[in-house]
């Protein structure tokens, strides 16, 4: 299926719109905005869910490209077909391309203000506690038993202590999911 | 021309470089070589600007590198080439995932991404922790202990946390706080 649904206008600009806000917000780009979608296509919207978010990522992470723009792709797409796709990346893009684009004209030396370090090692605080806040959340929903708990185990001191290549792990782990489920009749649901 | 050929070469960006942001760095550094569109100064400060301002660090430092090459149209071209392929893989892989969710094999290869998927994501939030709560410098310096830890950056993290559970905040909300606490108690120590 193409398009999902006749084009729907309204909740296209609203899909703009939303990522709009969320490229405003996501200091930090992929990982740091995981938060932020969480709060709103899952607990205020319900359009996506966590699983598929989490899912998202995982194919985000080893498919060319901006983490970011991937899972903001992902989601228009769930939600209103390509289309959807298409203008919730482009919402995602358009507040940074203007800021960059002034900052590149008249403050290039942007980074070096102290208020700039200042405020953004303060921001660095609460992504660490966003992001901890999402890990917390998804555990319960990823980590279904042991064999899901070693995997995690494996692939965070991989990711932590080496320098593997994320697409590499991300390979693995699916190759990894489907040989272990053999044993555990452990599904993805 | 020059549009166009920044569209491909950002297009090229967004195709090969597995994995965001800092991975767009070498194609950045070897397109300074290749062109004379920026110089390798150009790009450092690229990175610590497109690491402070909001957005993916891939694309502000392609609208960046963009709008040095050619102006406002080139920032925006850049920025459309960089994003063009991921939309595209990732529309075809949507529509792929649609017509396979049900299959076993799929479904068992779910089972080992999401486990993955969240160490990533961890580990992710600890390379934030590190450069967020940590002080690995002043530990050095000093050899005490107590240097390692960022202590005003961990009670204001301790702060959001009980925030983040105990209220509906926005986020917005939390991440104004957090800005106005380290501008106002210097938390980059400048």
């Amino acid at each position: 299926m193409i398009l999902k649904g006749e084009v729907d206008v309204k909740e296209l600009v609203e899909l703009f719109l939303i990522f709009m806000k969320i490229g405003s917000i996501a200091f930090g780009g992929g990982y740091a905005m995981l938060p932020i979608l969480q709060r709103e296509f899952v607990e205020k919207r319900n359009w996506v869910s966590d699983e598929e978010l989490m899912d998202y990522y995982a194919i985000g992470q080893c498919t060319p490209g901006i983490i970011a723009v991937n899972v903001s792709t992902f989601i228009g797409n769930k939600r209103k077909g390509i289309l959807g796709g298409i203008v919730s990346t482009l919402g995602f893009v358009s507040i940074p391309i203007v800021l960059l684009i002034v900052i590149a004209a008249f403050l290039s030396n942007f980074a070096d203000y102290a208020i700039v370090k200042n405020a953004f090692a303060g921001i660095r605080v609460c992504v660490c506690v966003l992001i901890f806040n999402s890990v917390e959340r998804l555990w319960k929903k990823s980590i279904v038993n042991k064999l899901a708990l070693g995997l995690f185990a494996v692939i965070f001191v991989l990711t932590v202590l080496t320098t593997v290549s994320p697409a590499l792990l991300v390979v693995i782990s699916a190759i990894a999911g489907i040989v272990l489920s053999r044993f555990s009749g452990g599904k993805a649901s | 021309m020059i549009l166009l050929q920044l569209f491909f070469e950002f297009f090229k960006v967004g195709l090969f470089s597995v994995g965001g942001g800092l991975a767009t760095l070498p194609f950045l550094y070897n397109l300074s070589n290749t062109t004379a569109w920026f110089t390798h100064s150009d790009v450092t400060n690229m990175i610590a600007i497109a690491e402070s301002t909001p957005g993916a660090i891939g694309v502000n430092m392609s609208t960046y590198a963009g709008y040095l090459t050619a102006g406002i149209p080139g920032g925006v071209i850049a920025t459309v080439g960089l994003v063009a392929p991921s939309i595209i893989i990732i529309l075809v892989i949507a529509n792929l995932l649609d017509k396979f969710q049900d299959n076993q094999y799929v479904q068992s290869a779910f089972f080992g991404l999401r486990p993955a998927s969240l160490a990533m994501i961890s580990a992710a939030g600890v390379s934030v922790v590190k450069v967020a709560l940590i002080d690995v410098n002043a530990f050095e310096a000093s050899g005490q202990i107590g240097d390692l830890l960022m202590v005003p950056g961990l009670i204001l993290a301790a702060v959001l946390y009980v925030l983040s559970k105990k209220t509906k905040w926005n986020l917005v909300v939390l991440l104004a706080i957090s800005a106005v606490i380290g501008v106002v108690f210097h938390f980059a120590g400048v």
